[in-house]
């Protein structure tokens, strides 16, 4: 299980190839990635700064991965999530689920980014034309994290 | 008994302090007693941590609710919902 926050862009095929590493057992990897998009709640982005708690981000982080380790039957959890200043079609994070078999992995890597939605201590500010401003939690991301505790 | 209070986001803009350091009030047994002391403070304090505003807490690193009991020497992070991902 490996947990990373930074500021540096990260390269999918680099990460997928270091959770594989050394493992013939695996059968699937899962893989989400987010991105900055342009648009968010009719307003157009410019740019988008990520900040977080650092004393509790990690620890947030390493508690979902290791929740999901023992919910599903997976072999490993990677997420890397970036803060600092970002732009339109920028990375933000990465999810990566590997397991024996694909329905532990897809159902895992999704529980993983609802908690983080709702759980980890990151806030966006976004950029706009109109000015600065923050990003408002959605319900539908607090609905999503919700489901996972009746199934 | 001492609490270091942290502040994130727009709770950290709109009181003007990231962190701060709360002496002598051997009162604060528990989040929300906390939430309320600071409420007293009057504006800008009672509007952004009123109970529309959605204040989340953390204790020592955990989320935590009203009735989680707080001790000397605890670090408390007051912040709105999260919204990274």
């Amino acid at each position: 299980m490996r947990v990373q926050v930074q500021q540096a862009d990260f390269d999918l095929t680099t990460e997928i190839a270091a959770l594989r590493h050394a493992r013939p057992d695996l059968g699937a990897v899962v893989a989400f990635i987010g991105l900055v998009r342009d648009m968010n709640a009719g307003s157009a982005v410019t740019e988008l700064t990520l900040e977080h708690y650092p004393a509790m981000t990690q620890k947030a982080l390493e508690a979902i991965a290791t929740q999901a380790k023992h919910r599903w039957d997976i072999e490993d959890v990677l997420v890397i999530h970036r803060v600092g200043r970002l732009i339109p079609s920028d990375q933000i994070v990465l999810v990566a689920v590997a397991g024996a078999h694909r329905g532990p992995a897809f159902q895992a890597c999704e529980f993983i980014m609802d908690y983080l939605k709702t759980q980890a201590p990151f806030w966006k500010k976004e950029q706009t034309p109109q000015g600065a401003h923050w990003v408002e939690a959605r319900n539908t991301d607090q609905a999503a994290a919700q489901r996972w505790e009746k199934s | 008994m001492a609490l270091t209070v942290l502040y994130f986001a727009r709770l950290r803009e709109n009181l003007g302090t990231a962190q701060e350091v709360i002496v002598g009030q051997s009162n604060l047994t528990s989040v929300a007693v906390l939430l309320s002391f600071l409420r007293a403070r009057g504006a800008p304090w009672q509007a952004a941590l009123s109970e529309e505003q959605g204040v989340r807490v953390a204790v020592n690193q955990d989320l935590a609710q009203g009735h989680t009991p707080l001790n000397d020497g605890d670090e408390v992070a007051l912040f709105p919902p999260v919204t990274g991902g």
